[in-house]
């Protein structure tokens, strides 16, 4: 987590919206973290508080108000072009495209790169068959359940073999018990893929579970807590985390580690 | 008791119109329409028997005119003048318009200022545009495009302006997180996003045109099916004016057919709407 190495690296980010009225929003405050190679970091924080704006200004899709964003040493919305391939990212819904197969998502990323359809095919059906959706490959979204449509999103995410994986409550809208078993299959292909991985959730539980390490954000975002969460902790000293989390977030105050 | 009996009717009603049906489903494709137009033709010609021949012709009568019109060497000429106005003029209308569309779909700006004269030129009734064409114009063919540049265009900006502004914006940013060209955006999102409205459009504007352009064929055309229509109504020959009508139905059916037969295919990533054979 030096500065050099850092793969991700926000510096008093904030973002501010202006209405069209000319009401001014403070989204971002004051953001400031580094995120390390292969770390797995989980981020939670009030509904509204700015996570989604975060990746928005990670992905390079809008530029941060004041303040300076790093993502593998340079500027994802000054040096657009750069970050080819370079994301994958999950988003809350799958976002898949209504006009295409699974199959057909799942090779997007791999068209923006150029590769020849035959390869593109071949690695797309690697991935959705990994994610046990072999036999659904000419399925059109609309054919498919919510688990099965967010497990292509995962494929189409995985597919261009990104340097730095984003999931934004990925698997908040889906039944506990699908839930579980995706993200347990996303993690897995993390650790198989030893990627750099950012996770936003809700469920406290889950980011204490899921991540090497955990962001509690505040509201607008700036960082209130951040702590290691290695695995293998024990039921009680995650019960006693979650508990303290949630009492930080209620708080809305920085906490000094 | 009483449902009991009309309950048996009706299905032996049915049964029989089965028979019927399957043959007609077997030629048409549906046999409900074909029904309609099988009592307006009874009423037609039940009518024909009591009013004058030049009001209402008999059937047989319209289908020999139809015959002679079919047969005749101008049928071709004619048509195929009347049906190339209309596919160049669409054309036309439709290049400029998905242009305009497609800018106001991207900058805020052009949406801003064309918009609203969008809406205003759609507020002006197509007949307005052929006394305006024939003022402005002298040349025939420059009237007929210009009756349907005006009238379409701005019916082919809109559906597609629409179209645009209904791609997510949720969809864009899943792209762009990709960092695709431009050409790739167009053609990934942009021209698979727009396609339905872009066969809405088409619907609407092709029955829009042939309206249209028998109009603007009425005043001033030496050829063309409008030209035609005008003779028959000098000469006082309704099947004449019937049969040049009936072609001009058959083009816009078969026309609207191929339109819906491309929908199908094209959009078939669609849900269905309506569940089974219907
Ligand atoms: N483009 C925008 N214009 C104006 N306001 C915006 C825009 N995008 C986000 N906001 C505002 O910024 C705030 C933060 O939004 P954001 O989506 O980042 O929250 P979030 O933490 O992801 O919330 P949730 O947990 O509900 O997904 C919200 O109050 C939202 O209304
Ligand atoms: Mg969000």
């Amino acid at each position: 987590m030096s500065g050099s190495a850092a793969v991700v690296a926000m510096t008093n980010v904030r973002r501010v919206y202006t209405s069209v009225d000319g009401d001014r929003f403070v989204a971002i405050e004051d953001l400031s973290l580094e995120v390390g190679e292969g770390e797995i970091v989980a981020i939670v924080g009030k509904t509204g508080c700015g996570k989604s704006t975060t990746f928005n200004l990670l992905l390079g899709l809008e530029a941060p108000t004041y303040g300076s964003i790093k993502v593998l040493g340079k500027d994802p919305y000054g040096d657009f072009d750069y970050f080819r391939s370079k994301f994958g990212v999950v988003f809350q819904t799958d976002r898949l495209l209504p006009w295409r197969t699974a199959l057909q998502n799942a090779t997007l990323g791999l068209e923006v790169l150029g590769y020849l359809e035959s390869q593109q095919k071949e690695i797309a059906r690697y991935w959705l068959e990994k994610l046990e959706l072999g036999g659904f490959e000419e399925a059109y979204p609309h054919e498919l359940s919510g688990g099965m449509r967010q497990r292509v999103a995962i494929a189409r995410a995985f597919s261009m073999s990104p340097e730095i994986l984003f999931a934004d409550e990925a698997f908040g809208h889906l039944d506990q018990s699908t839930a579980k078993r995706l993200r347990e299959v996303f993690l897995n292909l993390v650790a198989e893929t030893k990627k750099t991985c950012l996770l936003i959730t809700h469920n406290i539980h889950e980011a204490i579970e899921v991540g090497s390490r955990l962001i509690v954000l505040g509201k607008p975002s700036r960082v209130l807590y951040d702590v290691r969460t290695p695995v293998g902790v024990s039921r009680a000293q995650a019960a006693d985390l979650e508990d303290r989390i949630l009492t930080i977030i209620e708080a809305n105050e920085v906490v000094q580690v | 008791m009483a449902s009991g009996v009309t309950d048996t009717k009706v299905a032996t009603s049915t049964e029989q119109g089965d028979a019927l049906s399957r043959v007609l489903t077997v030629v048409v494709g549906k046999k409900e329409p074909i029904i309609s137009l099988l009592v307006v033709l009874a009423i037609w010609q039940t009518l024909s028997f009591f009013l004058p021949k030049y009001f209402f012709p008999s059937i047989t009568t319209i289908v020999a005119s139809f015959a002679e019109v079919v047969t005749t060497p101008e049928l071709i000429g004619d048509t195929v003048i009347t049906i190339s106005r209309i596919f160049l003029g669409l054309l036309l209308a439709f290049i400029t318009g998905a242009l305009v569309g497609i800018l106001m779909g991207f900058s805020r700006l052009v949406e801003k200022y064309v918009l609203p004269v969008l809406h205003f030129i759609m507020g002006i009734p197509a007949l307005s545009w052929v006394v305006f064409a024939i003022i402005w114009f002298s040349h025939v063919e420059m009237r007929i495009a210009f009756i349907l540049l005006a009238g379409c265009l701005p019916n082919y900006a809109l559906i597609i302006h629409d179209g645009i502004k209904g791609i997510p914006k949720e969809y864009y940013d899943m792209l762009r997180a990709m960092r695709p060209s431009r050409g790739q955006l167009f053609q990934k999102l942009i021209l698979p996003g727009v396609l339905p409205s872009v066969l809405t459009s088409w619907k609407v504007n092709l029955g829009l045109a042939t309206r249209v352009v028998i109009v603007a064929e009425l005043v001033g055309a030496t050829q063309g099916i409008g030209k035609k229509l005008l003779l028959a109504q000098e000469l006082f020959r309704m099947s004449q004016a019937i049969a040049w009508t009936l072609i001009l139905v058959v083009f816009l059916l078969l026309t609207q057919a191929i339109l819906l037969l491309l929908e199908h295919r094209l959009l078939r990533w669609r849900p269905a709407k309506e569940g089974g054979m219907g």
